[in-house]
């Protein structure tokens, strides 16, 4: 695998009012590789994710996205954040929008691809995501893990660059996270570059090149995924792990 | 009841200015309204200021006071004309002031309507790259749209009945109610049949416009 840096986040803080959520972030997700980020809940991991293609501004440092620094608001800033895709908790499919629609909007208004190419792109996508019978369906008559597959595929149609992933199976019954994983380690595999926040170890160890765990909105820990949950070097990710690991 | 139906096609005549000036008034006041929202929800602190001032000043203020300031301090005082012919003329002045106050109520029920859409649906949007416009134009006004046609035919109604403002505050364009009153004057039907006939003509216009968006609302509505 080569190695060139793809997303390099140095020396990032993020404020909300006096709340202090990323100190000094540094971080470089390299070209193919697949970040697994966790950590205890609020300590950041959202709003990482969300300043990578500025939903959040940062207040200081700097993040580059293949070697170019993110715009500030407006026309390059669209234009850079369709390199980033983002996979939502939630899946935030346009509920007025079918399935099909979902996935080729991004293409048509913001890529200009024709309609006809868009559609056979996009019926593609939903093909590898196995929800293709669906492609007429509205997003309420889906189930939360073809929703979030749809997510997956919308993301896709743009052709990004890196993939951001924000606990995409959280909101799902326990029955439906396997299919939306298998999805992500297929392109894992494929050589998607991927960060996902995600509290899922066996996807973790399977598809993870490297594990970073944050707390108190700064990066604690940093390792291969064997080694973070085999021997965990903090205090604070031993402790978090124990409490997972009992559930 | 007779002498009244005899005069019927003054009634017609009098409601069909009334349809006039509920349609284009309509039509305008859509169109502000929804700029005037559009403003209301930019990032732009300077618009959003001119947008909400304005709503808010104009909404309440008595719908007599607008169309007055249109009639007698543009129309009259000011001396701006639209038309040459004096019927037109405040006619216009009228569609004018009727769309002026009615797109502070369209504005108002559309952000509401914006309200309703999750902001996940919006950061989806922004995180595909979509443009703000973009975002607004292909995600949030459809939806917002869909969720206040209920409440935008009830501006519609209120539309309709407002007109007849329109002939009492200072500008005596044609309407139902003005023609209405000038039968009174001239004696040409019994009170109480005239009344009757032009209130079941504003039924006529009002009661379908209720039922018709009601059945678009149920029709058009986003399931969650
Ligand atoms: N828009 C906001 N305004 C103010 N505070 C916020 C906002 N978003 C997040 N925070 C705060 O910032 C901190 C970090 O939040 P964040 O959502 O990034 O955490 P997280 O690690 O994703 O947590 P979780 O596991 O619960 O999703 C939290 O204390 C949260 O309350
Ligand atoms: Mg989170």
């Amino acid at each position: 695998m080569t190695s060139t840096p793809l997303v390099v986040l140095e020396n990032v803080n993020k404020h909300f009012g006096d709340l202090h959520v990323l100190r000094d972030i540094n971080m470089t997700v390299n070209s193919g590789e697949v970040v697994v980020v966790i950590g205890p809940s609020g300590s950041g991991k959202s709003t990482l994710c969300r300043t990578i293609n500025r939903l959040e501004p940062i207040d200081s440092g700097t993040i580059t996205l293949d070697g170019q620094p993110l715009p500030a608001e407006g026309r390059g800033l669209a234009r850079l954040r369709s390199d980033v895709g983002m996979v939502f908790q939630s899946f935030n499919l346009f509920a007025h929008k079918t399935v099909l629609q979902n996935v080729t909007l991004g293409p048509t208004k913001v890529l200009r691809t024709g309609r006809a190419e868009a559609d056979k792109r996009g019926m593609e996508l939903l093909d590898r995501v196995q929800i293709g019978e669906q492609a007429d369906k509205y997003p309420a008559q889906l189930s939360g893990g073809q929703q979030q597959r749809v997510a997956i595929a919308r993301a896709l149609a743009m052709n990004p660059k890196v993939l951001l992933f924000d606990e995409p199976t959280s909101a799902l019954d326990p029955e439906m996270v396997q299919e939306v994983l298998d999805v992500m380690t297929d392109l894992a595999s494929e050589g998607m570059t991927m960060v996902v926040v995600t509290h899922e170890m066996g996807f973790a160890r399977r598809a993870a090149n490297r594990v970073v765990f944050m707390a108190d909105g700064q990066i604690v820990e940093e390792n291969t995924p064997d080694e973070f949950f085999t021997k965990p070097r903090s205090e604070r990710a031993q402790d978090f792990l124990s409490k997972i690991l009992t559930h | 009841m007779e002498a009244f139906l005899s005069n019927i096609d003054r009634v017609v005549d009098g409601f069909s200015w009334t349809v006039r000036l509920t349609l284009l008034s309509a039509l305008f006041s859509f169109v502000l309204g929804i700029l005037l929202t559009a403003m209301r929800v930019s990032p732009v602190p300077l618009l959003r200021g001119l947008a909400t001032a304005y709503v808010e000043s104009i909404r309440n203020t008595p719908l007599t006071l607008v169309l007055l300031f249109c009639g007698l301090g543009l129309n009259s005082a000011l001396g701006v004309h639209l038309s040459g012919t004096v019927a037109l003329d405040v006619f216009w002045w009228a569609v004018i002031g009727l769309s002026a106050y009615t797109a502070c109520f369209v504005s108002e029920s559309l952000r509401a309507g914006i309200n309703t859409i999750p902001l996940g649906q919006v950061e989806a949007a922004r995180s595909l790259g979509l443009t703000f416009t973009q975002n607004l134009r292909l995600i949030v006004i459809p939806q917002a749209l869909r969720a206040v046609i209920g409440p935008l035919g009830s501006v519609l109604i209120a539309l309709t009945k407002n007109t007849t403002v329109a002939s009492v505050a200072g500008l005596g364009v044609q309407e139902a109610s003005r023609e209405m009153k000038l039968m009174f004057d001239q004696g040409v039907a019994p009170v109480l049949p005239t009344f009757l006939g032009f209130a079941i003509g504003f039924l006529i216009l009002t009661l379908p416009t209720g039922y018709f968006f009601g059945w678009l609302s149920k029709r058009v509505a986003v399931v969650r």
